[in-house]
């Protein structure tokens, strides 16, 4: 597969970082020669030196044999400019990042249609997203959805002297009979894909695959807080902020911003009448305090600056906020944020890197049978969940899940039979038009046929 | 510091050179050799023991390599590959000093082509063959071998790279360096098996022709007579000549020819200096030398054979040179500090350099007329940045010391200014003979032990550019990861 990556930005370097680890064959496109030699030392991609629009310089990077076109300048006006060039000189599929909210709304699919693009990311909006299911169900560290969202996998982790400490995952089955799967469990810099002998202990990040329903009792028994958060505190006014503002506005909850800059407060007030926009340096302890820190649901910390993110989110927690998140856009600062104690990291760079890996084996895969849906990597990036849609002619039909010779370090976390999420016992069977979800670790998985033996 | 992947990655090597020396072994079954057969297997065989034994001991999950540990694997392949390869030619009995071999098999792996043999024809059909061999391995480079073969090393292998692949700018034909050192390969064993053939159909047996091509493919210069090429008919010295000038010419360029492009290859400043410079060159010498030679037509082929051969550091002869006028002798030293292209398997400074370092020069004229102009230097239509400017000029002037040093060092021997100045010129080049008593029919056999020492280190310190080895030599570079 050859790709081709405009923009070697942080969010082009972890596509690239990604795309390559998948063993593809990427070239690197960046106007500046210091950031592209940089690209060079580190992966093992052919850089070109250029503007991404340019066709001679697109020519050089190879754009008429391209399976993958991604533009990930910080323009929007080059990525679409430069998706449009690419398509015209025979680039297959063409992704580009449009992240400014006036290009998202309706004039979007007019846009996509008139420049050819298979698709447009916008990493703040799935950010946001992402944030928002998280705020709705606080005691979760992660959620991700499968198949429009009839099963979900959540990750959380389990506190000290938890009540599922010392269990077997069988016993948990046998005593509380619920339609849940633990599918992956991560301890320490460990990440096990349990079977049933798997004994849990407190402290271990645990996902788990259930439908919605499922998961409200299931927190319930553990005695995790259900309430969504109602008022929101968040820092820095960034497109990230303005996405999540809204969705929760829209949802009825108390949204408080808080940035420096009185230009941006005023178009964010402009655009969004409802939520409470004060102008204010958001480090000073006192100001947060005065709006209020110590009576919301949650804080959100979204500053451009990966540090300030982490510290201001550690005197959140200081002042026994119940949910605090902050965004991390650097890896190394995330694993450090997670061992001060920091569980919810929401980095865009990372939605956006799944995304493409998706699409990337998605396109692999175009004579396959079986196709992807989703991709999630879960577990900082060590496990993959993935959705097949499983057409008739999966070598696995109709055999019970018990008999059927599984890879190692694979699962089936679930199977959606129209709106039906099941989760499967050894007598469950797979049946076409089904969806399946599959957990995986340390392998690459294109088409569902590659989990058997 | 990464010592453990540098060391896993000598171990590798150490297989490999084992593995290189299975194909003289079986050139020694053909002919008989069954004491030279021994030597290579014995070498073979503790090559690979010594070899696993340290890739197992030093076998490590964390296989990051930055750009030091690029240049202490790439010198230290090429210090193991030498120590092993010289073992045959002592255990054989065939060079008994191992000094001698040392210098020899260096001699061979940096495609010099400089020699302490008394009587080159006294060696056995084996023996000759791998000296030869080491030429066709060390002119593609050695590491770039383990890239093509040795699957998924490392991410950041364009270090490797980097450090053995000549020229002052190392690109990527295609995205992973695995394929490029596969492509790079491909194009070399492709050509080397064409001038086998067209040597074959002329007055070579095959034996003859596979041995000279590998010197070709190399630029390395080793031959199997006393006069070179000079015996052979005037079809093999052309082909020769012509081959000798295709190998000097960047491997990327082919590489373009094979994908179309060719306008991009017609449009390359190198390629066109690179020929020019050898038609000027050939010319001037056929006017120079007429007087000495039978016609035109004789002045104008030993005048193309050894240009081409010099200029692409070669050091094949069809004649004795050293009789030459001082001009046809000035011309061809020039020759020896300029090279061959950039990405070729040539040494010297390289004409890519040599016209960055003009630009450069007219650049500054221009400055001091017009103080306050602002000018790029522009090379294959691109402007140069400011960093490979800089270690272009920085090259060169070490490369101006180094030269210096090693002609001090050896100044002891009693030999005139003549000789010990092209000795360190043609070893420092890779070239192979120079003039005077280092001349086509001379050798370096009458130097002492230290002295043939210091022109095994020159040779591998033009080889490997400079900079690998000086680093791989300087203890901070070794300190260790905690």
């Amino acid at each position: 597969m050859k790709m081709i990556i405009v923009g070697c930005g942080k969010i082009g370097a972890s596509i690239i970082s990604s795309l390559v680890g998948e063993g593809n064959d990427v070239v690197a496109v960046d106007s500046s020669p210091s950031v592209i030699e940089e690209i060079g030392n580190v992966y093992d991609v052919m850089c070109v030196c250029g503007n991404g629009a340019d066709t001679e310089t697109l020519e050089e990077a190879g754009v008429s044999k391209a399976d993958l076109f991604v533009a990930v300048t910080n323009s929007d006006e080059l990525n679409m400019l430069a998706c449009f060039v690419a398509e015209r000189m025979g680039a297959k599929h063409t992704i580009a990042r449009i992240r400014n909210p006036e290009y998202n709304d309706k004039s979007l699919d007019f846009l996509s249609k008139q420049l050819g693009l298979t698709v447009s990311v916008n990493p703040e909006w799935m950010a946001a997203k992402e944030l928002f299911n998280v705020l709705k169900l606080p005691a979760a560290v992660n959620i991700e959805s499968f198949s429009g969202g009839n099963l979900e996998m959540v990750e959380l982790r389990l506190k000290q002297e938890s009540i599922l400490d010392g269990l077997s995952l069988i016993e948990l089955r046998r005593k509380y009979k619920a339609q849940y799967l633990i599918c992956a469990v991560q301890r320490g810099e460990e990440v096990y894909i349990p079977d049933g002998n798997f004994v849990l202990k407190s402290g271990d990040k645990i996902g788990i695959t259930a439908s919605g329903s499922e998961i409200q009792k299931l927190f319930k028994m553990l005695g995790l807080d259900q309430k969504s958060a109602k008022s929101v505190m968040i820092l820095g006014a960034s497109r990230t902020a303005y996405y999540l503002a809204k969705r929760l506005l829209n949802s009825g909850n108390r949204v408080v911003v808080i940035d420096k800059d009185e230009r941006i407060c005023r178009a964010f007030a402009e655009e969004l009448p409802d939520a409470v926009v004060i102008c204010g340096d958001g480090t000073q302890q006192e100001l947060l305090l005065e709006e209020g820190l110590g009576s919301v649901d949650a804080f959100v910390a979204l500053t451009g600056l990966d540090e300030l993110n982490i510290l201001i989110s550690i005197f959140a927690m200081s002042q026994n906020v119940p949910k605090v998140i902050s965004k991390v856009n650097r890896n190394e600062l995330a694993i450090i944020a997670d061992k001060l104690g920091l569980e919810c990291i929401v980095s865009p760079k990372k939605t956006v890197s799944d995304i493409l890996a998706r699409y990337a084996r998605a396109i692999n895969n175009s004579q396959g049978i079986n196709s992807i849906e989703t991709l999630y990597r879960l577990m900082d990036g060590s496990v993959e969940a993935l959705e097949f849609n499983v057409s008739k002619d999966f070598k696995g039909l109709k055999t019970p899940l018990k008999d059927m010779q599984l890879k190692r370090n694979m699962l089936i976390a679930g199977i959606v039979r129209g709106r039906k999420a099941i989760i499967p016992g050894g007598m469950d069977e797979i049946l076409a038009g089904d969806r399946v979800i599959v957990i995986v670790s340390g392998n690459q998985v294109i088409d569902l046929d590659d989990i058997l033996e | 510091m990464n010592r453990k992947m540098v060391f896993y990655m000598f171990g590798r090597i150490g297989q490999i050179a084992a593995l290189l020396l299975l194909l003289p072994a079986v050139v020694a079954i053909i002919y008989g050799e069954y004491k030279q057969l021994w030597a290579f297997l014995i070498t073979a065989a503790g090559a690979v023991a010594a070899g696993t034994a340290i890739s197992l001991l030093c076998r490590t999950k964390n296989k990051v390599i930055y750009a030091k540990e690029g240049f202490a694997i790439v010198s230290l392949a090429w210090i193991c590959m030498s120590v092993v390869g010289a073992m045959p030619f002592t255990l054989s009995g065939e060079i008994p000093s191992y000094i001698d071999a040392i210098f020899e098999t260096v001699s061979g792996f940096t495609t010099t082509g400089a020699s302490i043999l008394r009587d080159v024809e006294a060696l056995s059909y084996s023996m000759l063959f791998w000296r030869s061999f080491t030429h066709w391995v060390g002119g593609m480079g050695v590491l770039v071998f383990v890239m093509a073969i040795v699957s998924n090393m490392t991410d950041r292998s364009i270090h490797l790279m980097r450090a053995e692949m000549p020229g002052p700018t190392v690109g990527k034909l295609v995205p992973r360096g695995r394929d490029t050192a596969k492509i790079l390969y491909l194009i070399y064993i492709v050509m080397t098996v064409v001038q086998i053939i067209m040597l074959w159909v002329g007055d070579m047996n095959l034996y003859e022709s596979i041995v000279h091509t590998f010197g070709t493919a190399g630029t390395g210069g080793f031959g199997i007579k006393a006069d070179s090429i000079g015996g052979y008919s005037s079809y093999s010295q052309m082909v020769i000549a012509v081959f000798m000038l295709l190998f000097g010419v960047n491997f990327n360029l082919f590489y373009l020819v094979i994908i179309g492009r060719f306008k991009s290859v017609l449009k390359s400043t190198e390629l066109w200096t690179y020929l020019g410079i050898v038609a000027v060159a050939v010319v001037s010498i056929t006017v120079n030398i007429l007087p000495l030679c039978g016609g035109v037509g004789d002045a104008f082929r030993q005048a193309f054979f050894q240009t081409s051969s010099i200029m692409t550091t070669t050091g094949y002869s069809t004649v004795n040179f050293d009789l030459w006028p001082s001009f046809s002798k000035g011309i061809l030293m020039l020759l020896m500090c300029f090279g061959a292209c950039a990405g070729s398997t040539a040494g010297g400074l390289k004409i890519s350099r040599v016209v960055i370092l003009f630009k450069l020069f007219l650049g500054e004229i221009r400055r001091m007329l017009h103080p306050r102009s602002v000018s790029s230097v522009k090379f294959e239509g691109k402007a140069v940045d400011k960093q490979t400017l800089d270690s272009v000029a920085v090259y060169f002037a070490v490369y101006v010391f180094c030269i210096i040093a090693a002609f001090l060092a050896i100044s002891f021997e009693p030999f005139g200014f003549e000789t010990n100045f092209s000795a360190v010129l043609a070893t420092f080049n890779n070239i192979g003979p120079g003039f005077g008593a280092v001349g086509p029919f001379g050798g370096f056999a009458d130097y002492s032990g230290f002295s043939k020492i210091i022109f095994s280190f020159a040779m591998l310190l033009g080889r490997l550019e400079i900079f690998p080895l000086i680093i791989a030599l300087s203890p901070s570079t070794w300190r260790k990861n905690r």
